[in-house]
């Protein structure tokens, strides 16, 4: 029997083929060297991620967050839910804290849950990855399974907004956050002084608002090589894809020469496992990490 | 009984290794001309005082010079009252600020001797206090004035066991306080306006044996001293009682500023209101909706915040009042709570919600109360109602409102009396006989009217007042302290301040007023003295009546007698010794602390001639600041110059000019004076004790001049006690400047 | 729409504060904002052009009634939700969500500025999402670059190109998406009348006609 089990909510963008890919592929491996099992909650939907507010209004949100609370409990009963992007973690846990201090929209949500055959009456835990690895497992536990560490790398952690607001990790602070250095030392690489690590990428906007948030972007890069980094280091899919795509659309409206791998903590820990850059993910990197191609393949 | 001295040199705290203990003892012996000297290696152990004890029961000693540590230390360990006593500072103010190496072994030595000689010579010239013989040993409160502060003092002051007298110049007690409809909450969890208060506070004054209570009454006349004031209490019929009291409080309260002399906010139009005058409409309304004087109800209310206060232009107050924000927030509350929909905005450009009010603050904005930051340029009629024309600050636009009323948050204005200032200059020339001077008389006669305790004092019938016409108040120590010892101020007398504070206030005042009383009746000083045995006397065959004592003493404590000469109200003094700086003629001494005490302290200090590059420089250190902060340089190991010699005074008050021309006349090479900061902000303990004692040696600079010194031979330091870290340097830039100018002519003459 | 902006006026009369707080998402806490102000400071999107209102001035403006400059304000629509403002507040005052709940109300009565791209991508989003149940990441991105015809998203599909093809590379975009393959739900169909009913009772709850 595995140490710990879950119940998975992978999320849209970690699917085969998305954005995320590489970070599904790199949990995948991770979980399977520190003995976590996770079972994916049959038939999950979309968080509804904070952006579709507009058009989805306050119930149908809930409602989605909590079809998968009933899909959960209905299959895994008593298992916390783990999700490992920041948003779908964001959206899950915002819909338990309201539905459990709000009757009137808990009651308005099972009757359309109603709709879907379902019916919820217990909301599990709902926590991120990184809550499992640091409070279920702990640092100690997390280095210990390290058989190659990353040694001389330097690597800027950038926590971003959604693991670290509103509610953040146990402990740590809104401004300061400092399990993602802390993670990124227990693999025996150097964490650098990053003054961005909470500043946001501009989220959804970098869609709606590409030149705002490529602003901020660029911000964020520039203070990870001005760190002194090689790579930079983040928990969240969608502060991985904004930081990483469009570091070629700011080099040309910026003429800076950014080229700088951004990669999640799974895919540090798995190489530092021992891991294959096929485990890790590291071919789905935009912007290669070759050093990490290359100490993977030492 | 003959005198016989005795001096003990300690060795412990390793004053034994950094100093050469045997010497001190011939110093003490040969120089100090000491019969018993003694050494001890822990001195403050019980051993060591046994030893003391020992000598002063079975050897007769009168007087002992303890050469340890500083005089703040170990004050349980070297209590000897039966004694006169000098400390000789080795520990923080010798070793403590000096370097442990071979080159400063010399220097640092030389600066134990002088200590040991000074404090030899001092104790000689002291003797022990016997205590004021002049007491009173009444132990009954007066409290003037029946509103929150009142009450809450004379209930607290029963509750301690002392019988008090209340008056009240209305008919009921309760004073402003009993005008309001609900009071700003006082406990959890500050969310709603509470009952006022009043109605229990009177029925325990009622149940109390120990109060007793003059309504429709003043006090026509105040005489007499600590322990022992006359209170005569006229009430309305005519009747006068005089009381017998140890203490007093004055709670006189406050007045609201006058809202008609804010025409430019609508005061004097009909829909406008100030707070209390809104308590009124509330207290007709009974929790109903609230209606204006002509009937209609009202269903919007601005509030205008800091209306003729904080004012910059010079023609309103220029003060903050403290309470008026919680109060609007609390009168807006009255019309949420009463009707929901009632529009409730205030004006504001900052509010002031402090400690719980900040509960109290989101319970309205909970309830629906609008806060705009906005300063307001008019409010005019219209229609039926008012326009509130106000430039919003976060909009940044020229906006208005529309009320049916409009409440003005105006500020307090203190009851204290006529200003003493004022009123001495309208009785200056009251004693002419032109026309002025029967103006004049018709403005002494109005001013006193408007006095609270009527004070049978030469200084007046009041207590001074400090800024805005407040009751003076040692703001940073000493709050409820006056310049009128035993007489305490509380309430909004003293500051502006909420029922709250006011009554904390109350509370402390009556506790002061308790320390005095017990304090005056064994004939000892009041703070900060607390305890002092001492007190002035003047060999009145060399007086001169010249008065400065009598017109410098901060606390009024001294009159004139029959033959003019100066006539001490011990129980009124704090021991400053203001008065004895002042003699021009040194005819005023303690007996513990005299010109003799110093001046012996100042010429037992060996001079080295003026080739040994050794200058000398003398530092008078108020005892209150500066020389705890020079203690706590040492205790930090802050270093500073080794040709200083330290000795506190009382107060820079009481520094005798003839100190400053001996020292300077027999070879100092320089003087520092450290006093407290004087002025509007003054720190001193004294009040005006810093200012008068700077006042005086500016006169000194021209006896420098006339001995053909320079004048920076003399330095006025300004020090708080928290200048732990930059007095040494400032000292050692003084001895930088002394070397600079060189050593002073007048050695070895 | 516009019939429902005029129905939502005509029933809060004056009383824009009562509207918001009835009407929109946490909008009862705007009434506790105490303008100190550090919301402002704390905005990303406020070191870039684009702003017209911080939320501190938002809601002052709610309070003095100003409904049409708050309703047609592109302000709230610059929210990255990155919740720093939220989690400086020192009154707890969720303002990441009203933010959202001022923008959402827009929306609902008709009063949001046209083309806004935020809302374009809001509701381009939710639709796919729900579609499916789960987010179709090509068919998200084509339908956000052709939402102003044809031309317009050839154009910007050129310009994104080489971002699509990093990604189509790193097999982390998959085209495949595009004719309909990808993810999705089993229970689609639960998973639409469990959304109209839920749409159905907000409405109801919020005194909106559908």
């Amino acid at each position: 029997m595995a140490k710990k089990e879950y119940a998975f909510y992978p999320g849209c963008s970690s699917q085969k083929g998305a954005s995320a890919s590489n970070y599904l592929v790199s949990v995948d491996s991770m979980c399977k060297t520190l003995d976590i099992k996770m079972t994916e909650i049959p038939d999950w939907n979309c968080c509804g991620a904070s952006i579709s507010y507009a058009e989805a209004g306050e119930l149908p949100r809930l409602a989605m967050n909590a079809r998968n609370f009933a899909l959960s409990e209905q299959h895994l009963p008593g298992q916390d839910i783990v999700a490992t992007c920041a948003a779908c973690w964001l959206g899950s846990r915002e819909s338990k804290e309201r539905l459990e201090h709000n009757n009137t929209l808990m009651d308005d949500t099972n009757k359309a849950l109603k709709e879907a055959g379902l019916n919820l009456k217990v909301i599990p835990e709902v926590r991120h990855m990184v809550e499992v690895l640091i409070e279920d497992l702990g640092y100690a536990e997390l280095a210990s399974h390290v058989k190659k560490p990353l040694e001389g790398m330097k690597i800027a952690g950038y926590v971003g907004c959604q693991t670290n607001r509103p509610f953040g990790i146990q402990g740590e602070s809104f401004e300061n956050p400092m399990y993602l250095d802390k993670l990124i030392e227990s693999v025996g690489a150097q964490a650098t002084k990053f003054d961005q690590k909470v500043t946001c990428c501009g989220g959804a906007l970098a869609f709606s608002e590409p030149d705002k948030a490529q602003a901020q972007i660029k911000d964020i890069i520039e203070a990870a090589y001005d760190s002194g980094a090689e790579m930079l280091v983040t928990p969240c899919p969608l502060c991985q894809a904004n930081t990483e795509v469009y570091q070629g659309q700011i080099n040309k409206k910026y003429g800076t020469k950014f080229q700088l791998p951004v990669l999640y903590y799974s895919q540090l820990m798995v190489l530092a496992y021992g891991g294959s850059a096929k485990d890790a993910g590291l071919n789905g990197q935009v912007i290669r990490a070759r050093r990490l191609e290359e100490f993977a393949g030492k | 009984m003959a005198d016989k001295h005795a001096a003990y040199i300690c060795t412990g705290c390793e004053l034994g290794t950094r100093l050469d203990a045997a010497a001190l003892v011939k110093t003490a012996t040969k120089d100090g001309k000491i019969a018993l000297v003694r050494e001890h290696a822990f001195l403050c152990s019980a051993d060591g005082v046994a030893m003391i004890k020992n000598d002063i029961d079975n050897e007769a000693v009168t007087h002992v010079a303890i050469c340890a540590c500083s005089r703040r230390a170990k004050t349980e360990a070297f209590n000897f009252p039966t004694v006169a006593m000098s400390r000789g500072n080795l520990r923080e103010g010798v070793i403590w600020i000096r370097p442990d190496t071979d080159e400063a072994r010399e220097t640092t030595q030389e600066m134990a001797e002088d200590y040991v000689r000074m404090a030899c010579a001092e104790v000689k010239a002291m003797k022990v206090p016997e205590g004021n013989q002049n007491t009173g040993t009444s132990k009954t409160l007066l409290v003037v004035g029946g509103g929150m502060s009142g009450m809450t003092a004379a209930v607290e002051a029963s509750k301690a066991g002392y019988k008090v007298v209340l008056v009240e110049k209305t008919g009921a007690l309760g004073g402003m306080a009993a005008k309001l409809w609900k009071r700003i909450p006082n406990r959890e969890p500050f969310k709603a306006p509470m009952d006022n208060g009043v109605a229990d506070l009177v029925a325990q004054i009622d149940a109390d044996a120990n109060i007793k209570v003059y309504l429709n009454a003043v006090v026509a006349k105040t005489a007499g001293a600590p322990g022992r004031f006359k209170a005569d209490i006229a009430v309305e019929s005519g009747a006068v009682s005089t009381e017998d009291v140890g203490a007093i409080i004055q709670a006189s309260g406050f007045t609201p500023y006058d809202v008609n002399k804010l025409s430019h906010l609508g005061g004097g139009q009909a829909n406008v209101v100030d707070q209390l005058g809104l308590e009124a409409l509330a207290k007709a309304a009974n929790g109903g909706p609230i209606k204006r004087a002509d009937g209609k109800e009202v269903k919007s209310v601005v509030f205008v915040q800091c209306a003729g206060q904080r004012d910059t232009s010079g023609e309103h107050l220029s003060y903050c009042s403290g309470h008026c924000c919680a109060t609007s927030v609390k009168q807006a509350m009255y019309f949420k709570d009463a009707n929901p929909d009632v529009d409730t905005v205030v004006l504001y450009t900052d509010l002031r919600m402090p400690g719980n009010n900040e509960d109290f603050y989101r319970a309205a904005q909970n309830k629906g109360v609008i806060f705009s930051k906005g300063v307001v340029s008019g409010v005019s009629t219209s229609g039926d109602g008012c326009k509130v024309q106000f430039k919003d600050l976060i909009l940044n636009e020229d906006t208005s409102a529309d009320a049916d009323l409009v409440v003005l948050a105006t500020g307090m204005v203190p009851t204290t009396g006529p200003d003493l200032d004022a009123l001495s200059e309208a009785n200056r020339v009251a004693e002419g006989s032109d026309e002025k001077a029967a103006v004049a008389k018709e403005q002494v006669i109005q001013m006193m009217s408007t006095s609270v305790l009527n004070l049978d004092y030469r200084q007046g019938p009041d207590m001074p007042q400090f800024k805005h016409g407040f009751n003076d108040s040692h703001f940073i120590c000493f709050p409820y302290e006056t310049r009128r010892t035993a007489i305490y101020a509380a309430g909004p007398t003293r500051r502006p301040m909420d029922i709250a504070q006011a009554t904390e206030d109350a509370t402390g005042a009556a506790m002061k007023a308790i320390q005095a009383m017990e304090n005056a009746g064994l004939g000892k000083a009041a703070h900060p003295r607390a305890g002092d045995l001492s007190f002035p006397t003047a060999r009145l065959e060399g007086c001169t009546q010249c008065k400065r004592c009598t017109v410098e003493c901060p606390f009024g404590a001294i009159d004139e007698d029959e033959k003019r000469f100066p006539l001490f109200n011990e129980s009124r003094c704090r021991r400053c010794g203001t008065c004895m700086g002042a003699c021009p003629v040194r005819v005023i001494s303690f007996e513990n602390y005299s010109v003799n005490t110093v001046g012996a302290q100042i010429k037992a200090v060996d001079i080295p001639d003026e080739f040994s590059e050794k200058p000398r420089v003398l530092i008078l250190a108020c005892e209150n600041d500066a020389y705890p902060a020079l203690d706590m340089a040492g205790m930090n190991r802050n270093e500073y110059d080794p040709f200083m010699r330290v000795i506190p005074v009382r107060c820079l008050g009481s520094v005798n000019t003839i100190w400053i021309t001996d020292a300077l006349n027999s070879g100092f090479d320089g003087v520092m004076l450290m006093g407290c900061k004087h002025g509007d902000q003054y720190q001193c303990h004294f009040v005006k004790g810093s200012e008068l004692g700077r006042y005086r040696m500016s006169k000194v600079y021209d006896t420098l001049k006339g001995m053909n010194l320079e004048t920076e031979r003399l330095m006025d330091l300004e020090v708080a006690i928290t200048d732990v870290d930059t007095l040494p340097k400032k000292i050692n830039e003084y001895a930088a400047k002394i070397q600079e100018m060189g050593m002073s002519p007048f050695k070895g003459l | 729409m516009s019939d429902m902006n005029q129905q939502m006026s005509a029933k809060y009369k004056n009383n824009f504060l009562k509207e918001i707080e009835e009407q929109a998402e946490m909008g009862e806490w705007v009434k506790m904002c105490m303008q100190c102000g550090v919301c402002s400071g704390s905005c990303p999107t406020n070191f870039h052009p684009g702003w017209e209102h911080p939320p501190q001035e938002l809601f002052m403006m709610i309070r003095a009634g100003k409904r049409d400059e708050v309703l047609d304000s592109q302000s709230m629509w610059m929210c990255v939700s990155c919740y720093n403002c939220y989690v400086r507040c020192p009154r707890k005052v969720p303002i990441t969500h009203i933010m959202h709940g001022i923008a959402e109300y827009a929306y609902r009565i008709g009063r949001a500025p046209k083309n806004q791209p935020t809302l374009h991508l809001s509701q381009t989003f939710w639709n796919n999402a729900t579609k499916t149940g789960r987010v179709n990441e090509v068919q998200l991105t084509q339908s956000l670059y052709f939402k102003d015809g044809i031309m317009d998203g050839i154009k910007k599909a050129m310009a994104m190109q080489d971002v699509a093809l990093g990604l189509v590379k790193a097999g982390r975009l998959n085209v495949m998406e595009a004719i309909g393959g990808g993810h999705k739900c089993k229970d689609i169909k639960g998973i639409h009348a469990m959304l109209a009913k839920a749409k159905e009772l907000e409405n109801q709850r919020k005194g909106r006609a559908a």
